[in-house]
């Protein structure tokens, strides 16, 4: 399985499409979608997150990854499908700023971990409290690229009624290892795919 | 007293050589406003607050160099783009200007000399060399051609044009190479001593080695040549060593480090090649005590002090603003006590720890 998983990494770091779909094809004779996201598609995302973190794999690599993967479980899963993981209702956001990038790839790196979750954009503090107070989501992933934007988890934490986790992520939260104390949430992520084994770790809690 | 100036001390340090201290670049910007009381929005609103507020703050921290930096989207803002404003927070650039391929075959690259945003910084610096003379550099500002496309299109769209639209790519990096140089060539007659060149682009951290040398590497070659003044490279807390070499060879003198990196292997694998500039860790540094900055700028100039070659910094290009001035008095304090060369105290550190 580990040399299936590391061609697999190879031919997205090259971002050869086509070998990327082979993969997948030669394999779906034998198994199910779910099985091929949990042996091979999660585990590649998560082996290139990791390797972005320790700086051995670039952004670019990881956005481009994430993408393409993303393309892929939609075509063998998609999203109305009752395989889809039963999990909480969960919502991702961009707190503050206008860097979006990072929600993109975390949104597509758990797609392709097939999760669903709902996008709410970019938003200020005050519409994500009103928007976390009136869906209720058991988890909001935020995404900051500006330290004062980071800054700005603590008031949502404060503000909110309901028992929702946060997860944060982003630069600021690279760099500062105690940010995430700092300002209260449940969770800090330093790459996408620590999303993946956030929410796998919180589902098996609360089960 | 010593004999140097700011001046003569970088110079120093960018041949290789040991000045009379290590020299200290404290790279501020909106924390001017705050000596002005005003602000960000209005601090840079004119030329005078800039000058005033990188005077002031020369004064305050002793620092060796003049900044005339105002904010990454400026260049944004010449192509037409928004800039958005906090109150505690660098302006951020707002909604692409380039949303579509017609948008990127139809763009035009501003003329400096025609475009007020970059008048006004351009007026900025003129002031300031006027005050400054040769006493210190005063470092100018350009987004390098590869890298300014993030605010120009969205990060998202653009490695998708890397990747996948070679043609958009070239001819939108035609354009922005051709202004990258007017734009520095500008500051540079304006009075800017040399060019900080913002490339977190071409950073391992964003670009994987093998794209970055068939993209940001040829671009900051074609780039750098023309610009005519001495250039720093800057990959804004992005990584470096695994492309130092070829830094080197687009023609830079300086590399603006991470401090993600261990600083003793970036000198190490720079020395006689680059200057380090770095790599305080701007983030971390709201939360220090003056004890602890003290003993992350000792422990930065036993890394990497000796020989020259070396500038302490932080490792972004810009303090962010939620950093207090006593922690900012607090570096500058400790480099200007154990920056002095020769550092010998610097043996007896390394057995201590
Ligand atoms: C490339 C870069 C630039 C480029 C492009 C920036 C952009 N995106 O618009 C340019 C040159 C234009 C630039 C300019 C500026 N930059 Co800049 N830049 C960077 C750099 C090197 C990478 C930023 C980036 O976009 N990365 C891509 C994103 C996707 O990465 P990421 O947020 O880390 O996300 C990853 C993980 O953190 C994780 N993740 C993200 N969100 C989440 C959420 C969850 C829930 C989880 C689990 C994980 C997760 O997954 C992602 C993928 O692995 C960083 C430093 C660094 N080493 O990271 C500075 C940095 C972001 N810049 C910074 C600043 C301040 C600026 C400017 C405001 C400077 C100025 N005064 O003008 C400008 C403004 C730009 C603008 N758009 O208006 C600061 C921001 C922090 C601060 N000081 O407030 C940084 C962090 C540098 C620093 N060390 O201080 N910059």
């Amino acid at each position: 399985m580990k040399k299936l998983i590391d061609n697999f990494i190879n031919a997205l770091q090259s971002m050869d499409r086509l070998a990327v779909k082979r993969h997948i094809e030669e394999l779906s004779g034998e198994h199910k979608p779910l099985w091929l996201i949990e042996n091979l598609i999660a585990p590649a995302l998560t082996a290139l997150g990791e390797g972005w973190e320790r700086g051995d794999v670039a952004l670019s690599q990881v956005y481009m990854s994430g993408r393409i993967c993303e393309e892929l479980v939609d075509s063998i899963l998609p999203p109305a499908d009752n395989e889809r993981k039963n999990q909480p209702p969960m919502a991702i956001t961009v707190l503050e700023d206008y860097h979006m990038l990072g929600k993109r790839i975390v949104y597509s790196v758990l797609r392709a971990g097939g999760f669903e979750l709902t996008d709410y954009g970019r938003l200020s503090t005050d519409e994500l409290v009103d928007r976390i107070n009136s869906d209720k989501p058991e988890v909001v992933l935020i995404s900051v690229l500006m330290l004062p934007s980071a800054l700005k988890i603590g008031k949502v934490k404060e503000n909110i009624n309901t028992s929702t986790k946060i997860i944060a992520g982003g630069a600021p939260f690279i760099f500062d290892n105690d940010l995430g104390k700092e300002v209260g949430v449940d969770e800090v992520g330093k790459n996408a795919s620590d999303a993946i084994d956030i929410l796998n770790k919180l589902s098996r809690v609360s089960s | 007293m010593s004999s140097y100036t700011s001046l003569t001390r970088v110079l120093t340090t960018l041949s290789h050589k040991e000045p009379d201290r290590v020299p200290f670049f404290l790279l501020v910007t909106m924390h001017g406003a705050k000596e002005l009381g005003v602000t960000i929005k209005e601090y840079f609103s004119k030329a005078e607050n800039v000058v005033e507020g990188q005077t002031r703050l020369r004064e305050k921290y002793r620092h060796d160099c003049i900044y005339s930096f105002f904010y990454a989207p400026v260049e944004t803002e010449a192509f037409g783009g928004e800039v958005i404003y906090h109150d505690d927070c660098p302006p951020n650039s707002g909604m692409p200007i380039i949303s579509s391929e017609k948008d990127i075959k139809n763009l035009v690259a501003p003329n400096v000399y025609d475009t007020k945003c970059l008048l006004k910084v351009l007026k900025a610096t003129e002031m300031l060399k006027g005050r400054t003379g040769d006493d210190a550099p005063l470092i100018g500002v350009v987004m390098s051609p590869f890298s300014l496309p993030v605010m120009q299109m969205g990060f998202d769209k653009y490695l998708e044009i890397i990747y996948e639209r070679p043609d958009l790519f070239d001819l939108l990096m035609k354009i922005n190479e051709d202004f990258c140089v007017q734009w520095a060539n500008a500051q540079i007659e304006a009075g800017a001593t040399a060019i900080c060149y913002f490339d977190p682009l071409s950073s391992p951290t964003v670009t994987d080695r093998k794209i970055f040398l068939k993209t940001g590497f040829e671009i900051a070659k074609r780039t750098i040549a023309q610009i005519k003044g001495p250039v720093a490279t800057h990959l804004a807390s992005g990584r470096c060593l695994p492309i130092i070499d070829d830094l080197v060879k687009t023609g830079t003198a300086v590399v603006g480090t991470s401090a993600m990196e261990d600083i003793s292997l970036l000198k190490n694998s720079c020395r006689g090649k680059l200057t380090v500039l770095g790599n305080l860790n701007g983030i971390e540094m709201r939360r220090w005590t003056s004890d602890q900055a003290e003993e992350i700028v000792k422990n930065t100039l036993a890394g990497a002090g000796h020989g020259g070659g070396f500038i302490l910094s932080d490792n972004h290009g810009e303090i962010p603003w939620q950093v207090p001035d006593n922690v900012l008095m607090a570096i500058s304090d400790a480099v200007h006590k154990w920056g002095v060369y020769p550092l010998d105290w610097v043996e007896d550190y390394y057995s201590s720890v």
